[in-house]
This record gives structure tokens, sequence and C-alpha cells, in this order.
């Protein structure tokens, strides 16, 4: 019976393509974690920054 | 007789050791004594050096020339490669690799001016971690109550240091990891500004955000310590061409002339009391009057939150395909998710980092030094899991962090100076601009100086 809650569906997907083992007993301390990531990168993500801003790592040849 | 020099402070060591009343060999024999009475409470240490600690005390004694740590004894958190052993980073995975061939090149210089490495030492499992608490190896205890956490991840540098096991220690902070265990453990720790210091030859966490620094019971002791580890290193490319700029010959001006505010906002409203009373103190000593606010500080917290679990998801990839099970589950749980974040959002992070950068050098223009609280609150109790953080309930492990994690997210160099409250002592940041390291040891050799921050001595 496939799961229908879209984040865990994520979960079971991205464990699958990173080859990284999904003990069902791990889940819902993942989904937690990931959902706090989440909720931190969006933070992050909706301050608005130019196009042309450099990432604070340079590169020097 | 041999007089116990487990309360001395490294300066103080050394000093008895120059001056012939008391060698090298005698310091380190009677360290090994203290280390087998006490660390039965305090499991600071997961390895002990005995045989090349006594050779090379031998080799102390021996020599003409002493240099400015002579016979001082210290220990490296277990993330340091020490000859002969293998680096374990609070793991059990890494206790299979095969023994370090060289030493860190920070034990190296300690040891060049003469001190001496006599072992290794707890903490948090890859130094993910804010408690000091370890699934394989137990948790390094708080020197003030043994049934609190000594903070993580350096948590065995912070209860060797404030235990009198050791006057000087090495750790490593990516989010707080120094800052954090000196607060809880009520000790001086220095975390240099990133790139000052060479991470080569050490297990790393988070490359954009990894830094070594040392942890002492006094500044003067910081500053000898952090003078003999500065210069270039081509090992590690992040390690700056800088030559060395020695703290120690200013730090008697003390505060003298310097510009000082305290940060508001972001930095009270997560604070319990005792954290609030920590900075007023310091502030009255220092009589500041000036508050500033870093700007969108808790958007700074969360880039680094973003940046440290999917770098370290990276990092530990492979292990996580082929050794979950041996993992610390609170840490393999946080390395998955991390690895399931979208990397658009790595790159927003590392793109708001420069503009908070920016922001933060423009506000070092109109001061010298910016003072925080270092942790939230005072000791929590082991396997305490969550606490009350401006009215709502969070996990301790990753919130132990907030105020230590948006300043070294742009590599700011931090004193953390304790404040000996009652019943525990609680850290403040002296916080000062890139590479200015001698002025935030300046701060806070004049809070020692007045007694606004010290280090205990135990009774252990």
């Amino acid at each position: 019976m496939p799961s229908s809650d879209p984040t865990d569906d994520f979960i079971e997907a991205a464990a699958q393509a990173l080859g990284v083992p999904l003990d069902p007993a791990w889940k819902p301390a993942i989904r937690g974690n990931l959902e706090v990531t989440l909720k931190l990168a969006r933070l992050v993500e909706e301050f608005p920054l130019p196009d042309d801003f450099e990432p604070a790592p340079v590169y020097k040849a | 007789m041999t007089t116990d020099h487990s309360w001395s402070t490294a300066s103080a060591i050394a000093d008895a050791v120059r001056s012939g009343e008391t060698t090298a060999t005698a310091v380190v024999e009677r360290c090994f004594s203290v280390i087998a009475a006490r660390d039965k409470k305090l499991n600071a240490f997961t390895d002990i050096t005995r045989d090349r600690a006594l050779a090379r005390a031998k080799a102390v004694d021996a020599a003409k020339e002493k240099g400015p740590l002579a016979g001082v004894p210290f220990a490296v958190k277990n993330l340091f490669d020490v000859k002969g052993l293998p680096t374990r980073a609070g793991s059990k995975i890494n206790r299979e690799l095969p023994p370090s061939q060289h030493d860190q090149p920070l034990i190296e210089r300690l040891e060049a001016a003469g001190a001496i490495l006599v072992g290794a030492l707890n903490m948090g499992e890859y130094a993910y971690d804010f408690t000091g608490e370890n699934i394989h190896d137990g948790p390094s205890r708080n020197p003030h109550d043994l049934s609190r956490m000594s903070g993580g991840s350096s948590g065995g540098s912070g209860s060797a240091v404030g235990g009198g096991l050791v006057p000087l220690a090495l750790g490593s902070d990516t989010n707080g990891s120094i800052r954090v265990p000196s607060s809880l453990c009520g000790i001086f720790g220095l975390k240099p500004t990133y790139g000052r210091l060479s991470r080569a030859r050490s297990f790393p966490f988070v490359a954009s955000l990894d830094h070594l620094g040392p942890f002492a019971r006094s500044v003067r002791d910081l500053a000898i310590a952090f003078d003999a580890m500065q210069g270039p290193d081509p090992e590690d490319p992040v390690c700056t061409d800088r030559a060395p700029e020695p703290a120690l010959p200013a730090l008697s001006r003390g505060a003298e002339g310097l510009r000082i505010a305290v940060a508001g906002g972001y930095f009270r409203k997560g604070a319990f009391p005792e954290a609030i009373e920590a900075v007023a103190r310091v502030a009255k000593a220092l009589s500041v009057k000036q508050e500033i606010e870093l700007p969108e500080v808790h958007r700074a917290r969360a880039a680094a939150y973003v940046i440290t679990a999917t770098e370290g998801a990276a990092l530990h990839l492979d292990r996580l395909r082929k050794r979950a099970g041996d993992f610390d589950p609170a840490v393999r749980d946080r390395l998955i998710a991390g690895a399931m974040l979208p990397s658009v959002f790595v790159n927003k992070a590392q793109k708001f980092r420069r503009w908070y950068r920016e922001q933060v050098l423009e506000l070092f223009r109109t001061v010298d030094v910016i003072i925080a609280p270092a942790t939230p609150c005072t000791a929590p109790s082991l396997g305490q899991q969550t606490f009350m953080l401006d009215g709502v309930e969070l996990p301790v492990r990753p919130n132990l962090g907030i105020f230590t994690q948006p300043i070294s997210f742009v590599g700011l160099p931090v004193v953390a100076a304790p404040v000996p409250l009652k019943p525990l002592p609680i850290g403040v940041q002296i916080i000062a601009a890139p590479w200015r390291e001698d002025l935030a040891l300046r701060v806070a050799a004049q809070l020692e100086k007045d007694g606004a921050a010290a280090a205990a001595r135990l009774a252990l």
C-alpha cells in the first residue's frame, strides 16, 4: 500500500535515489529533522538577494 | 613531595619548569595520577598517551632552551590525528581506521613550544552535537555538577580543563563546539577567525564552517597557546597565508580604548535569566551602555543550519549507505535528512552568507567588540531532551548553539569567557572583527582581571 503523504513519499524516493537504507523505525525522526531543516531553509530562501550576488566560497584557480 | 599543578595555569607550570622549581617529568607524572583519580567521574579522556608523554617530558627536561609552554600537559579532542591512534571523531565506525601516521599540526606546534600531549578527549559523534553526550563512550560530565552536560561537541575538552585534569586542551568549533562546552564547564575558550589555524589532519565535519582552537582556565594561557599555533600551513587550503599576529604582547592593555557594544534583539529573546544576568554583569564591568542588533541574525542561524546539515551529509553519505546501524541514531537521522535537502537551498544559504558578512563587517566600523551570551542557559541535565526557549519547547541538542551558530557562520573570532554565577557558570561571547583575536582576548583579560570572568577551582 503506497503512502499518500507527500513528505513520506519524498523521503522514500530520496532514500532510493541516494542509495541510503531506510528502516521504517527511523522515518519519524528523519521526517522531523527534514521538516525543521526545510523550515529553516525557507527562512533563508525567502530573503531576496540579487541574481548576480556571489555565494560566500569563491574558487580561485 | 610533588606539587599538585592540577589547578595551575599553563603559564605557571611553564614558569616553574623553566626556573627549575619542578620538572616536566614530575608535572606529567602528577597529571596522570590526577587523570586516574578524577576521570573516573568526568569521563573526559578516551585515550591516554603515557609513553610518548613521558619520553617527551624527558626531552623537555634535557633541553637547554625551554619554550613558552615547557612541561605543560595538554589533550586534544579525538578528531585530531594523534600518531599511533585511529582518529575516532567520537564514532564507532572510525575506530577501524588505521592508526594515524602523524600528529595534527597544532599538536606539533604546541609540542615545539614545550607542551606535552597526554591524551585524546571524548566528543559528540562526528561533532554533530552540542551536549557532550556520546552513545559509544558515554557522556563527558560537567565538573561543576556530574549529573549535567559538559556541552558539545568538544565535551571532553571542556570537562578536562574545567575539572583540572589538564590546563590546556584543543577542540573544534563548527557552530559552537568550543564555545558551548566553555560556557557550560565555566572555562575560557577561543574560536579563532575562520582560516586562522590549520585544520590539516583533523577529521572534518563541515568544511565551510570548521575551526580548531584552544580551551584554558586563564586568558593568558589561551593567548600563549594561540600564538604558538598560528602560521600558514600548505596542507590546509583554507588556512591563511597571513604571518602570525601574536596576541600576548598587547594583552595587558585590557579593554582600554576599545568600543564595545552588547548584542540585543535575537540574543535577548531566546535567553534564560542566567544568560541575561551574565551579559549584564559583563556589560557593567566594562561600563558598556551601547546595544546593537545584528541584522537578520535568525536567518544567519538558519543558513548555518542548512549548510551544516548538507555538507555533513555529503561527508558521511557513503558511511550512511554502508554502516547506518553503527551511527548514533540521533546523528544518523539528522544526516539522512540533510542528504535529502534540495541543493538549491544550500546555494541560497551560501549567497546569504556573503550578504550577512558584509552587514556584520559594516557593524565593525563603529564597534571593536560585541558581547553576546554563549549559551541560552547553564548546563542542562544529562539526558535532557527539551527545554523552553522563548515560550516554545525545543530539543536541547541543536538549540544549545542558537547564539554561537550565527557568529561562526561568518568566521568571526570569539573568546568564550566564563561568568561565575551560582550554582552554575555560564559563558559570554566576546566577538571581534575577522583577524582581531587580539581584541577579544584583551577584553577577556580585562574581565578576568576585574573578577567578572573566572574559571573556578572545584572540589573533585
